[in-house]
């Protein structure tokens, strides 16, 4: 990575027009590859057209149609709200359980091993049990999401905290830091890392199950949508929920990296000047 | 293990004492959860009707595995899982080998990897009908979908890891491409593709359930969702706790696997030092 920037700067140093060529070749990085797949693709569709590929032009049309205007109140938003209780309740109960259990030894070696299984439990099947339970309805929705998205925040709170320097915390200690002081200053942040990567994971798996919850028996939401039009034979609409599940997926992933760059910038810090 | 044996000794008597400990406590731990569901239903804080006491389905469970059905479908998931991981795994160590390796390509796919990534693959489940019916091929192309990613991304990070000093001594030796590949960066990217396998593993079960759960391709999954339909809600806890043995087994297979696999490797032979 560091001989390639270099190679690359010398590149620039030689050539005096280096500054737009690096700006139009970065373009060229960014958007050449998906452009040309797009191009092939429409180009195949308009060749030999596929009944399951419409062209790309097609889902474009029927994504503008289908997804902006009542469509977009009725179903998108409950959806994405639905998403972002679950994903917030998710952490806020993950990282405050998991700092209880990460702190207190015997609690620890009590609870490790149910909730290992827990976590191993594919989080769908627990879809059609909490249906049982909570009934269906926006609640439980929002507890599938809950049930599954919670183990990964959870568990590696756990272990982040578990492994804070045992150095540390005795200086925290010598120094006479409050309990509350000790959490705020070195048990959180030095569990922070591994708290966002239990965070990234539940991340997928929360937009997984809202997908899922929906296409349990509901009336409404994008994965009701997509099975509507799928069993409807609509297919450059089925296509066009296709490709908003990927800028929703696609949205919170950049969304992830934001947030994860700014909690987490004195340890990408520290790592960079290890590595020199 | 033998060393392990060999320089224990010491600390052993200590150690055990810990393990046990933890033994016990673990094992509180899951009578006492066992307990709480024991109570719920019979204290009707929960319609038993919805959710049985664990002695119902635990006894189920037991008088479950003396039925043949109950293992075919135990082994359909399984099939399923393999051959979704196992073609996922191939075709990501593959593609990710020569796109890792050449910072050209590497740079050209950036976007549409950092796109196709987050995508989730269940978003694909209505495509998979369409394609190939109510088949296994569609739950097969959900599995591979989401456990590619898990191991490509893996395969990238580690051929790029490839230590510079390492790579160029190699080079001045005059090694040839193969034994390049072979010596240097293939024992880099090892542990990361081992990661990536074992995150794909875990994704892999995930998915293949959800396709029986949703498309109905024969296995554990189906078996919910028809006891579901039929009212025989004892059935689908059982399989739920099932799945969950299934998921439980398939980390600790890959744990184990990872051990050997990497049993030079740093990152394993110090935690037994420790």
């Amino acid at each position: 990575m560091s001989s390639n920037m270099m190679t690359r700067s010398i590149a620039v140093l030689r050539r005096p027009a280096g500054r737009s060529r690096s700006i139009l070749s970065s373009i060229w990085f960014a958007l050449g590859f998906p452009f040309f797949l797009l191009v092939l693709w429409g180009v195949w569709a308009t060749i030999a057209p596929q009944k399951f590929f419409p062209s790309p032009i097609a889902i474009v049309e029927a994504f503008v149609k289908t997804w902006i205007g009542p469509a977009f109140v009725d179903d998108v938003l409950p959806s994405l709200a639905r998403l972002a209780i679950g994903i917030v309740v998710s952490i806020l109960v993950g990282v405050v359980a998991g700092t209880v259990i990460g702190l207190v030894r015997w609690l620890r070696e009590l609870l490790e091993p149910t909730l290992e299984f827990f976590r191993a439990v594919p989080p769908p099947v627990l879809v059609p049990i909490l249906m049982l339970v909570f009934g269906p309805g926006d609640a439980t929705r929002v507890i599938v999401i809950l049930a599954g998205a919670v183990w990964p925040v959870l568990l590696n709170t756990i272990e982040g905290v578990r492994s804070t320097d045992s150095v540390m915390t005795e200086t925290a200690r010598s120094f006479a830091l409050t309990p509350i002081e000790r959490l705020r200053y070195l048990v959180l942040p030095s569990a922070s890392p591994r708290i966002m990567t239990g965070v990234r994971q539940s991340l997928s798996v929360a937009l997984i199950l809202m997908v899922i919850s929906e296409m349990f028996n509901n009336s409404s939401g994008l994965g009701y949508r997509i099975t509507y039009f799928q069993t409807n034979y609509l297919i450059a609409e089925m296509w066009s929920g296709i490709l908003l599940l990927g800028l929703v997926g696609v949205l919170l992933a950049a969304l992830f990296g934001f947030v994860e760059r700014r909690v987490l910038r004195w340890y990408h810090g520290i790592k960079e000047v290890e590595r020199a | 293990m033998t060393t392990a044996s060999v320089a224990a000794p010491r600390t052993r008597p200590r150690r055990s004492a810990r393990g046990i400990r933890k033994l016990v406590l673990g094992v509180a731990g899951l009578l006492g959860f066992l307990t709480i569901w024991q109570l719920i239903p019979l204290l009707g804080i929960v319609d038993p009707r919805y959710l049985p006491p664990a002695t119902t389905v635990l006894g189920q469970l037991v008088g479950e595995l003396n039925d043949l059905e109950f293992w075919r479908n135990v082994g359909r998931t399984m099939t399923t899982w393999g051959i979704g991981l196992l073609i996922a795994t191939l075709a990501a160590v593959a593609i990710g080998t020569v796109v890792g390796l050449v910072p050209y390509l590497r740079h050209l796919t950036h976007t549409t990897v950092e796109f196709l990534r987050p995508i989730p693959s269940v978003a694909l489940i209505p495509l998979a009908i369409l394609m190939f019916g109510f088949q296994m091929p569609a739950a097969l192309l959900i599995v591979v979908y989401a456990s590619f990613w898990q191991v490509f991304v893996q395969v990238l990070y580690g051929v790029a890891d490839v230590d510079t000093v390492a790579r160029d001594t190699a080079r001045s030796f005059g090694l040839t491409r193969a034994s390049r590949f072979r010596n240097l960066v293939l024992p880099t990217a090892l542990p990361y593709i081992m990661t990536g396998v074992r995150l794909g593993a875990a994704v892999a079960l995930i998915l293949t359930v959800t396709a029986e759960l949703l498309i109905a391709v024969p296995g554990i999954g189906r078996v919910i969702v028809f006891a579901r339909s039929a009212g025989d809600v004892p059935t689908v806890y059982v399989y739920v706790v099932v799945a969950g043995l299934l998921g439980l087994l398939v980390n600790m297979l890959f744990r184990v696997i990872e051990r050997r696999v990497l049993s030079w490797h740093q990152s394993v032979r110090g935690e037994e030092v420790s």
